[in-house]
C-alpha cells in the first residue's frame, strides 16, 4: 500500500456544554468570554483526525498533519488530550476560530500553509476535516481548501474510506433520507468531509502524548498570526433564539390513559 | 429594474423530479427576485432534466438553462461543480438559490470559488428589502442564529429544508437552452446507494413524527436488570406501526458504537443532536432522553414536542416539550403499541 499524506484541518471550539452567548464589536460578532470557554477540537474534525491517524498506521511511511487556524492559548488547551489519542504533527495558525469568522478567508489561510507544507507529497495527499464545524457550521471551508489545492475529487459527509492495495479507494458518504452514497475512486489527492466515521473516541495514551508534546509544543511556539478578516461581509445581528415552552407536567396518568392521550394527538 | 439576476439552481431525483426540498428553494427564489425586481432563470442539471423543467415551467424564469447527459446522472464532486459553473457563467448570475441538499452542498463552495465569488449555506430564510438581500443562518449548531449581507457576487445561497412553503407545481412545457461543460477529471465513479447497518429503514425525513429514543432505555430498570431487548422490540414496532422516522440521543448511539449489546436499529445516522442531525417534522415524541440545551438542538424545528420521562425535571423536556409525561416509558410505548396494533 501506498504512504499516505494526510493533512487534517480542523480547529478549536467552545465545549458543547457551555452556555454560548454572542456580543458585538468592532470587528464584528464574537461569544462573550470565548477564551475563558473550555475548547475542544471541534467533534467531526476530531473523527477525521482519529480516522487518519488509523489510516496512516496501515501504510508505513505515511504522515498525519493537523492543520489549525485558531487562538493559540485555546488550541494549546485542547492539544493537552488530543496528544494522547493519535499521533500528528501540528501546523498552527494563530487566529479566530468562532463561528462567525469568514470561512473563505478561512480557507485561503489554511491552503496557502498546506501548499507550504514541507515533506508533503501532494500526489499522495489526502485532505481531512470535518464534513462542517461545530461553529460557523457551513460545511464550506474544505472544499474551498481542496479547490485552491486543485483537488477535484471531493467528498462530504464520510463515514467510511476502504484503501485498495492499488491506491484506489471507496468511500461512503451521508445522503439524503439516511443512506450512503458508495464512489469509487482512483486514489489520492481526493478531499474527505468526515461525518462521525465509525471509529470511537481513542483511549488516553499518556506515552504517545508526551512523545507526541515533544513535537507539539515547538509547533505551537511557531504559530505564526494570521489576521482573519473579511470583506464585503456584514452582520446585521446575532441573538441566542429565545424559545421556551410552557411545559404541562403529568405526573399521575396512568400509562394507558397517556397512550390513549398520544395516540389521539399523533393522529 | 434591479441589476441582480437569481439563479434557480436544482437536480432532479431519481426518478426524474424535483424534491420538495428544492421546490421549497424556488419559491425563496421566486420570491427573491421579485422583491429585488431581478431577473429569475432556472438551471438544473442531471441525466434528463426535461421532465423538472416542465415541472416549473411556470414559476416565471426568464431563461431555463440545461445541464444535462448520462454523467451528471449520479453526484460527482468534479462533474457537479463543473455543471453549476456552467450554469452560473451562462445565466450571469448574481445570486444563486437552491436547496441545501447533499448533491448541492458537496460542490457549492467549490463552485464559488470558481466563480470569484462567495457561498452560505443552511439558510433559514431569505429576504430581500430596498437594502438588498439578507440570509438568516444558524451558527454554533442551531445554538444562535443571525443574519448575514454579503456585497461580493454571485453569492450561492444554499436553503435548509422548510425555509418556504414548496412552490405549487404549475407544468408548463418549456425549451431549455443547453449549456455545454467542458470536460472534467474522471477519476471517481458513483457505485450506488447503500442503506446502513440492519437494511431497515428507520430515518424517514417525510415522517410526521420524530420518535427520538434517549439512553435511558438501555439502564436497568426496576428489577435491576437493562431490558434491551424489550427496548429494541417496543421502539421498533412503534417506528413500524407508526411509520415515524427514529432518531437517537448522542449518547445512545456512542454505546452502540463501541459494539456493546445494545439498540441495533440504531448508527450514529439516526444521532440528533449537537454532533447530529436537526430534523425537521410535525410532531416529535422524546422517550427516556435526558440533557441540557447542547443536546436539546437535535429537535429545534420539531413543531409539537412530548416527552415521556421517568425525571420531572428533565433538561431535555422542561421549558423545551409541551407536555412532559413523568412515567416509565416501556409501559406506555407497550401500551401505546397495543393501541397501534389494534386499529
Amino acid at each position: 500500500m501506498n504512504p499516505l499524506h494526510i493533512v487534517v484541518c480542523g480547529s478549536v471550539v467552545p465545549d458543547p456544554l457551555q452556555t454560548l452567548e454572542p456580543v458585538t464589536t468592532a470587528a464584528g460578532p464574537e461569544l462573550k468570554n470565548e477564551m475563558l470557554l473550555p475548547a475542544v477540537l471541534d467533534p467531526w474534525a476530531a473523527c477525521s483526525l482519529y480516522e487518519a491517524a488509523h489510516l496512516a498506521q496501515l501504510s508505513s511511511g505515511s504522515r498525519v498533519w493537523l492543520v489549525c487556524l485558531g487562538p493559540k492559548a485555546k488550541v494549546q488547551q485542547a492539544m493537552m488530550s488530543l496528544a494522547q489519542k493519535a499521533a500528528f504533527e501540528l501546523v498552527l495558525l494563530d487566529g479566530p476560530a468562532h463561528g462567525f469568522a469568514d470561512a473563505h478567508v478561512t480557507a485561503e489561510a489554511l491552503a496557502a500553509a498546506i501548499a507550504g507544507l514541507a515533506g508533503l507529497d501532494r500526489t499522495h495527499l489526502l485532505l481531512f476535516g470535518g464534513w462542517e464545524s461545530a461553529s460557523r457550521g457551513q460545511g464550506v471551508t474544505l472544499q474551498m481548501v481542496g479547490e485552491r489545492l486543485g483537488i477535484t475529487d471531493q467528498f462530504q459527509g464520510v463515514d467510511r474510506i476502504a484503501l485498495g492495495d492499488d491506491g484506489s479507494f471507496e468511500v461512503i458518504e451521508r445522503v439524503e433520507g439516511g443512506k450512503h452514497l458508495v464512489s469509487r475512486c482512483d486514489g489520492p489527492p481526493a478531499v474527505l468531509g468526515w461525518a462521525t466515521g465509525e471509529r470511537g473516541e481513542p483511549r488516553n495514551d499518556p506515552q504517545m502524548g508526551m512523545k507526541n508534546m515533544r513535537v507539539l509544543l515547538p509547533a505551537l511556539q511557531k504559530a505564526a498570526p494570521v489576521a482573519v478578516s473579511a470583506e464585503g461581509l456584514k452582520y446585521e445581528g446575532v441573538r441566542v433564539p429565545t424559545q421556551q415552552r410552557q411545559t404541562r407536567i403529568v405526573k399521575d396518568m396512568s400509562p394507558e390513559a397517556i397512550a390513549q392521550e398520544l395516540l389521539a394527538w399523533m393522529q | 429594474m434591479s441589476t441582480e439576476t437569481v439563479l434557480y439552481l436544482a437536480h432532479p431525483e431519481a426518478d426524474g423530479a424535483l424534491s420538495r426540498h428544492s421546490l421549497e428553494a424556488l419559491a425563496v427564489a421566486q420570491s427573491a427576485a421579485a422583491t429585488l425586481g431581478a431577473t429569475l432563470v432556472v438551471g438544473l442539471f442531471g441525466a434528463d432534466v426535461r421532465a423538472a423543467a416542465n415541472a416549473v415551467g411556470a414559476c416565471g424564469a426568464r431563461r431555463f438553462l440545461a445541464v444535462q447527459g448520462p454523467e451528471f446522472a449520479t453526484p460527482r464532486y468534479a462533474t457537479d461543480t463543473a455543471a453549476v459553473e456552467a450554469l452560473a457563467r451562462a445565466a450571469e448570475a448574481t445570486v444563486i438559490v437552491g436547496a441545501h441538499t447533499s448533491r448541492l452542498a458537496r460542490v457549492a463552495a467549490g463552485a464559488a470559488l470558481r466563480l470569484s465569488g462567495c457561498v452560505d449555506t443552511h439558510a433559514g430564510s431569505v429576504t430581500a428589502g430596498a437594502d438588498g438581500l439578507a440570509v438568516t443562518r444558524w451558527f454554533y449548531k442551531q445554538r444562535i442564529e443571525g443574519d448575514v449581507r454579503r456585497s461580493q457576487r454571485p453569492w450561492i445561497v444554499l436553503v435548509d429544508p422548510g425555509a418556504a412553503e414548496a412552490y405549487a407545481k404549475t407544468a408548463a412545457n418549456v425549451a431549455s437552452e443547453i449549456v455545454t461543460v467542458a470536460a472534467t477529471n474522471n477519476r471517481t465513479q458513483t457505485v450506488g446507494l447503500r442503506e446502513p447497518g440492519a437494511g431497515e429503514q428507520t430515518i424517514r425525513p417525510e415522517a410526521e413524527l420524530l420518535f427520538v429514543a434517549g439512553a435511558g432505555w438501555t439502564r436497568r430498570q426496576k428489577d435491576g436488570q437493562p431490558h434491551t431487548e424489550e427496548a429494541e422490540r417496543l421502539i421498533l414496532d412503534f417506528v413500524r406501526a407508526s411509520r415515524a422516522s427514529l432518531g437517537s440521543t448522542k449518547s445512545l448511539t456512542d454505546i452502540s458504537g463501541e459494539g456493546q449489546a445494545v439498540l441495533h436499529c440504531l448508527s450514529h445516522l439516526n444521532q440528533v443532536g449537537q454532533t447530529g442531525s436537526t430534523p425537521r417534522h410535525a410532531k416529535g415524541l422524546s422517550t427516556c432522553c435526558h440533557g441540557e440545551e447542547p443536546h436539546v438542538v437535535g429537535w429545534r424545528f420539531i413543531r409539537e414536542r412530548r416527552a415521556v420521562n421517568l425525571d420531572p425535571n428533565c433538561g431535555w423536556a422542561r421549558g423545551k416539550a409541551d407536555v412532559l409525561y413523568v412515567a416509565d416509558a416501556f409501559a406506555v410505548m407497550r401500551e401505546l403499541n397495543r393501541l397501534l396494533a389494534a386499529q
